[in-house]
């Protein structure tokens, strides 16, 4: 059709058009137009029939004005003279009796966008104000926003402001929000309408009166009203409770938004308003339309991160249905896993498993990672599904589960015995790259006690001439060196002509740096080698630390009701799932490097006259190691109770105090202040944090709730030595932390110690104290959007003094606090 | 705020294109096409951007609802903003298809004016529309020998059908008042299923989620009163009446629904506007009132040739029909569907009370006891007439003031699956 012949078609039109015959009669003149129209929309450029259409303008018949007012609207930029033309016809319908035809009128005089025919549009769209018909002055309104943007620069006629601040009290709702969304539109560089007192509660008492639309508009708009009292917000809150669980999906995130934006000081009235809109969220999940489902979904995530356990009983309905398009599916198995508790867990894995053999290779492989992050908490029931699968034999499938199970044992290294057995066999099905990394890394790894790792490995390096794809080369260089450290006389052939190759014929720059790389260090002598390949194992409090902290609302309130979830969501949500420190290059760990250095970091800066950085980074490597085969360990008998603690904590303060930085020969006790930036702890829950902590057998006694200032935590725990010639075996430790709202980072690092031989060896305890002085970064961000950072303050006081010992346990509490910041973030 | 709003083929034809604000590209169409194309399989396709223009879109009667606006936009907002204009397109039109919003693409260039205005939403409600809209639906009603049913000998009406024709519901809104066509309104209850029935044959999952509709063709009609039934009851705690309750776990209405006789009677009052609207909605979950309406009993297993045979047995739980007619052997098909790797059984229709089976052998290459592990799961997707699963009944329906000249009240029930899922 008119694709191609365009100008034939125009000029068809045009002879059409123009011919009297067709001007008279009504109803044809009329289907030419429309043809006009149909043509235009298909694409074709019809703006040369610009003289012709304005003629067709003036006519009694409202259908052919409207069609001509389309095809003007669309063309008037084109044609700015010949606009001119059809002003008068605009100006005399603006007077005519029907107040459609003055509002159809009026609307288009402002949709034309020409910034010349302004001094012909401002009068009438004055009187437009004061028109009779509610119709004409919805448009009126708008109107005067158009003009606005036609010359944003201008100044805006005050009276005009006056008179739209004065129709908020118009009888017609929509000229009420419409008068709203002007008033936005045209104080924009004041930052929109004056949100005060008597506008919010007019606006929330006709909030009623409003449709949907004006309602969800209503409430965006008063996100920026701050109650002046507290028995205000509350009447707020009371009038909108309605709206809340409205059964319309708008309203009810409008009214959410609002509620987050004006309680953000009030956590639990937040936490209440989840609570309650849960209902119609669930209501939208099941809506027939999958756009909305979907929308509603990415939502539920949104309040989950805060609240995690929000929708457990209701888990069953983040059931996938077969039809759903594999996105929802998808999310919905995100969201699955955050719902997991003892009850359902059984229920959630059997669903969960059925999705694995889903055609959709993509719905199957989110299924197998699924469950093996549900597998972090339930690991045995969870790797009997995934080696299970194992026996399907299909390529993705086995591809997915293996990664999945390289991704579990990091953070499970219990898990490892049930995974070496399960990988037997599985290289026959493997095909894809990143699977085949993964067996690589598995069979690296735990080659001791894989019985066919080396046969396994010698045949693909017997074909890693034909090898394409750098990971698995780089890998496969990795896996041999590791299995050779632990058996030596299968590899060592092996690792042999592997590295022959690599550094003689390999044409990649990257492989063969890494293959001289390792074929130095052998060099260096076996011990060496070992440090290096072999030095860190995963540690397995990062499991729980990756779990699920509880972040604020403040967090994700302000994306809440924005696209933002639906479409960034995705990436976010990617990597939480797949959140394993493997995942970003081959062999780093991200997690653990991060807190790695920035321990050091710290170690150095308190003792910065004493210790060389040498020494720092022994002692943090040494940390790390400590929950495998660590020199340093901690325990919490014999507990203490929070009397003995806080009589222990006086006692040592005051002896602090009075005697300050000085060395104090008589007592044996060890009293250390020491600054750390991670603020993001203060968003921490209590539970994730003494979670965390306890992990690494740290004890919390007593905390402050979240974001309140100052926020402290007292904590203490027992060090113990095997090892040890001259310190005592065991130390107590107590600490606490601080932050009292201040940039506290400047203050000094003191450290006082003291010692003597008294041999209160017998006690054996050692209290640690750490007081971690949190500075409120307020949920409340300052103005430039940009959160101040702080630091939180460690005190930590040590009886006996055993300084290598505090040390480590600095770097380790410090290592738990980056990792929960850096799960904040 | 929406920017542009336009209607796609789903060939990327441009249907209609409106742009509210101005200032967008003239290749933004083109642009969106390409990027709903591009996308692969597991990209969420509802929100698409390019530079800062966000592209949010639905697909209804296989056509592309596409608004462009900008990342502050509410979600829910614009995405119920879609439906409605696609609902509102509907009734004005008749019905969602290519060819219906290409006839009446001057309609809908109207309804947008009306709708929005400087990307503002004004109004969807048909009440305030109908004021404003003027041109009228362009239909095209193929001949069809159905319609010849309801003649009867030398012309004369039959009175032999009393169940409203599938078409009936679906002509455009406006045509009434001018043809003086039947003022009519339709009551439908339609619920949505969604049954998860584990390998062992227990119910591990069973949803409902239902409405009530009101489309309306009365040109006048100042309230109606549905009655619901007696024992209707929401919640756990609550029960009403002496017969078996009829409960749902929650329930919404329309704001336009007045409740006051709702609490003593079940009553709801309203006064429909014109075109189609939803009065109430409600759900249910796990506790359902009556048996789930199939039943499957499969047997999987591998004969000598290493071909796969499928047993399915599939039975109809429904009250059994006094129609003999409707025992007729029912026309059943298979195909294989190897792109999805799925067997589809199509049954036409299918009667209360009796059972259906199949036998499917299938030739698969290498075949081994662990791919009998992925075969699996069956799913229905049904539509039941006349039946609820809720057992929520429409006990009467009364129009006020009473209309002048013939007018029809239909009800109608029906159920769909949703998602009816059986494990094995």
């Amino acid at each position: 059709m008119p694709y191609l012949g365009g100008e034939e078609t125009v000029r068809e039109l045009r002879r059409a058009l123009s011919n009297p015959n067709v001007q008279s009669d009504p109803l044809r003149y009329r289907n030419t137009i429309l043809k006009v129209i149909r043509t235009m929309s298909q694409g074709v450029d019809v703006s040369g029939l610009f003289s012709e259409m304005v003629k067709a303008c003036a006519t009694v018949d409202v259908v052919q004005k409207k069609l001509v007012y389309v095809f003007l609207c669309s063309y008037a930029t084109l044609n700015p003279e010949l606009s001119l033309l059809v002003i008068n016809t605009l100006r005399k319908d603006c007077q005519d009796p029907n107040p459609m035809v003055r509002s159809l009128a009026l609307r288009n005089m402002t949709n034309l966008r020409l910034p010349s025919l302004v001094e012909y549009v401002e009068q009438p769209l004055t009187a437009g104000l004061r028109d009779r018909a509610a119709c004409v002055r919805r448009v009126a309104v708008l109107g005067w926003a158009k003009l606005h943007n036609l010359h944003p620069s201008s100044e805006i006629d005050a009276a005009v402001v006056n008179e739209l601040y004065s129709l908020l009290r118009d009888p017609d709702p929509v000229v009420m929000v419409n008068c709203l969304r002007a008033l936005e539109e045209i104080l924009k560089e004041e930052g929109g309408i004056a949100i005060n007192k008597p506008i919010t509660h007019h606006l929330l008492n006709r909030l009623k009166e409003c449709d949907i639309w004006g309602q969800s508009e209503v409430l965006r708009v008063l996100q920026r009203y701050r109650p002046q009292s507290e028995d205000e917000l509350f009447d707020i809150l009371s009038l909108l409770d309605s709206f809340l669980v409205s059964p319309h999906p708008p309203v009810m995130a409008a009214t959410l938004s609002l509620f987050l934006s004006i309680s953000s000081n009030l956590p639990v009235i937040s936490l209440a308003a989840l609570e309650r809109v849960s209902g119609p969220l669930l209501a939208a999940c099941g809506s027939g339309s999958r756009e909305m489902r979907f929308a509603a979904v990415c939502h539920i995530q949104l309040l989950l991160r805060s609240v995690p356990g929000l929708l457990g009983p209701h888990y069953k309905r983040f059931f996938c249905g077969y039809a759903e398009p594999a996105y929802i599916k998808e999310r919905k198995m995100q969201v699955l896993v955050e719902l997991v508790n003892d009850e359902n867990v059984a229920m959630i894995l059997d669903e969960l498993k059925g999705y694995c053999t889903d055609v959709n290779t993509d719905t199957a492989q989110a299924a197998i990672s699924a469950i093996g992050r549900i597998g972090r908490s339930y690991s045995d029931r969870c790797l009997q599904i995934l080696t299970g699968l194992l026996g399907l034999k299909q390529d993705h499938i086995t591809s997915a589960v293996v990664q999945t199970m390289r991704d579990l044992v990091w953070v499970c290294p219990q898990c490892s015995d049930t995974v070496c057995l399960a990988l037997d066999g599985c290289e026959e099905t493997l095909q894809d790259i990143q699977g085949r990394q993964a067996l690589l890394w598995l069979l690296g790894v735990y080659g001791e006690r894989i019985s066919t790792a080396p046969y396994t490995l010698e045949v693909l390096i017997d074909r890693v001439r034909s090898e394409a794809s750098l990971g698995i080369k780089m890998e496969l260089l990795t896996a041999t060196m590791r299995l050779f450290l632990c058996r030596p006389a299968e590899t060592q052939d092996m690792l042999g002509r592997l590295l022959h190759y690599c550094i003689e014929e390999e044409t990649d720059m990257c492989v063969r740096d890494q293959a001289l790389l390792y074929y130095r260090l052998l060099h260096c002598g076996i011990e060496k080698t070992r440090e290096v390949l072999q030095g860190r194992r995963s540690d397995p409090s990062l499991g729980v630390l990756i779990g699920r902290p509880a972040k604020p609302v403040s967090q994700w309130a302000r994306c809440f009701n924005t696209l933002e979830p639906l479409s960034q969501g995705a990436v976010e949500a990617e990597s939480d799932s797949r959140g394993s420190p493997e995942h970003v290059t081959y062999n780093s760990k991200p997690n653990a490097d991060l807190s790695d250095t920035l321990s050091c970091s710290h170690i150095e800066e308190v003792h910065s006259g004493s210790d060389s950085a040498m020494r720092c980074s022994d002692s943090s490597t040494n940390v790390l190691a400590s929950s495998i085969a660590a020199p340093l360990s901690l325990s919490l008998s014999p507990a203490v109770s929070p009397e003995d603690f806080e009589h222990l904590w006086l006692q040592r303060q005051a002896l602090h105090t009075e005697r300050g930085a000085e060395k104090i020969e008589e007592v044996d006790c060890a009293w250390i202040e020491e600054c750390v930036r991670c603020p993001a702890v203060l968003h921490c829950s209590p539970q994730s944090l003494q979670a965390a902590m306890q992990l690494v057998n740290i004890q919390t006694l007593a905390f402050t709730p979240q974001q309140m200032l100052p926020w402290r935590v007292y904590l203490y725990t027992h060090t113990q030595r095997s090892h040890s010639m001259d310190a005592p075996n065991t130390t107590l430790i107590l600490g606490e932390l601080l932050c009292t709202g201040e940039a506290n980072q400047k203050s000094g690092v003191k450290k006082g110690t003291a010692d003597s031989e008294a041999g209160a060896e017998g006690k054996e305890d050692q209290l640690v104290r750490k007081e971690m002085d949190a500075t409120a970064d307020r949920l409340r961000v300052s103005e430039d959007g940009q959160e101040e950072e702080e630091g939180i303050k460690v005190i930590l006081n040590q009886q006996p003094k055993d300084d290598d010992a505090l040390r480590q346990f600095l770097t380790i509490l410090i290592t738990v606090l980056n990792t929960l910041s850096s799960e904040k973030d | 705020m929406i920017s542009q709003v336009f209607i796609l083929s789903s060939k990327g034809d441009h249907l209609i294109y409106k742009d509210f604000r101005g200032g967008a590209g003239n290749d933004i169409v083109s642009i969106f096409y390409e990027k709903v194309t591009a996308l692969t399989g597991d990209q969420p396709p509802v929100v698409m951007n390019h530079k800062d223009i966000y592209f949010v879109h639905i697909r209804q009667g296989g056509l592309y609802w596409v608004a462009t606006t900008t990342a502050g936009s509410s979600p829910f907002t614009i995405t119920e903003f879609l439906n409605r204009l696609a609902a509102l397109v509907k009734d004005y039109c008749g019905s969602l298809s290519e060819k219906s919003v290409q006839m009446n693409f001057a309609l809908i260039y109207e309804l947008l004016d009306e709708i929005v205005d400087y990307g503002y939403i004004q109004t969807t409600s048909s009440d305030v529309l109908k004021n404003f809209i003027q041109t009228e639906a362009v239909t095209s009603r193929p001949f069809s020998l159905f319609d010849l049913s309801n003649v009867g000998l030398f012309g004369a009406e039959t009175q032999q059908s009393k169940v409203a024709p599938s078409s009936a519901a679906t002509r455009p809104i406006q045509s009434s008042r001018e043809q003086g066509g039947k003022s009519e309104i339709f009551v439908d209850v339609i619920e949505r299923m969604t049954v998860v029935i584990g390998s062992n044959g227990l119910l591990m999952k069973a949803d409902v989620e239902g409405e009530i509709r009101v489309k309306c063709y009365m040109p006048s009609c100042s309230e109606m009163r549905i009655g619901l039934n007696e024992e209707f009851s929401i919640g756990k705690s609550q029960l009403r009446g002496y017969g078996a309750a009829v409960r749902v776990d929650e329930c919404s209405f329309h704001q336009a629904v007045r409740l006051d006789e709702f609490d003593s009677h079940r009553i709801l009052r309203l006064c429909p506007s014109q075109g189609e609207q939803t009065v109430m909605q409600y759900q249910l979950s796990d506790d359902l009132p009556s048996a789930l309406p199939f039943r499957l009993f499969p047997t999987i297993e591998r004969d000598n040739g290493g071909r796969l045979l499928m047993y399915m047995k599939l039975r109809c739980d429904l009250p059994p029909k006094s129609l003999s007619q409707e025992l007729s052997s029912p026309d059943q098909s298979a195909e294989l569907k190897p792109q999805s790797r799925a067997v589809v059984w199509k049954i036409a229709r299918f009667a209360g009370g009796t059972q259906l089976s199949a036998l499917f052998k299938l030739e698969v290459p290498s075949l081994s006891s662990a791919s009998m592990l992925e075969v699996g799961p069956v799913g229905l997707s049904f539509e039941l007439p006349k039946i609820t699963a809720t057992g929520l009944q429409i006990r009467f329906l009364r129009l006020s003031p009473i209309q002048p000249g013939p007018s029809q009240r239909w009800v109608r029930y029906v159920t769909h699956s949703d998602s009816y899922t059986i494990r094995i």
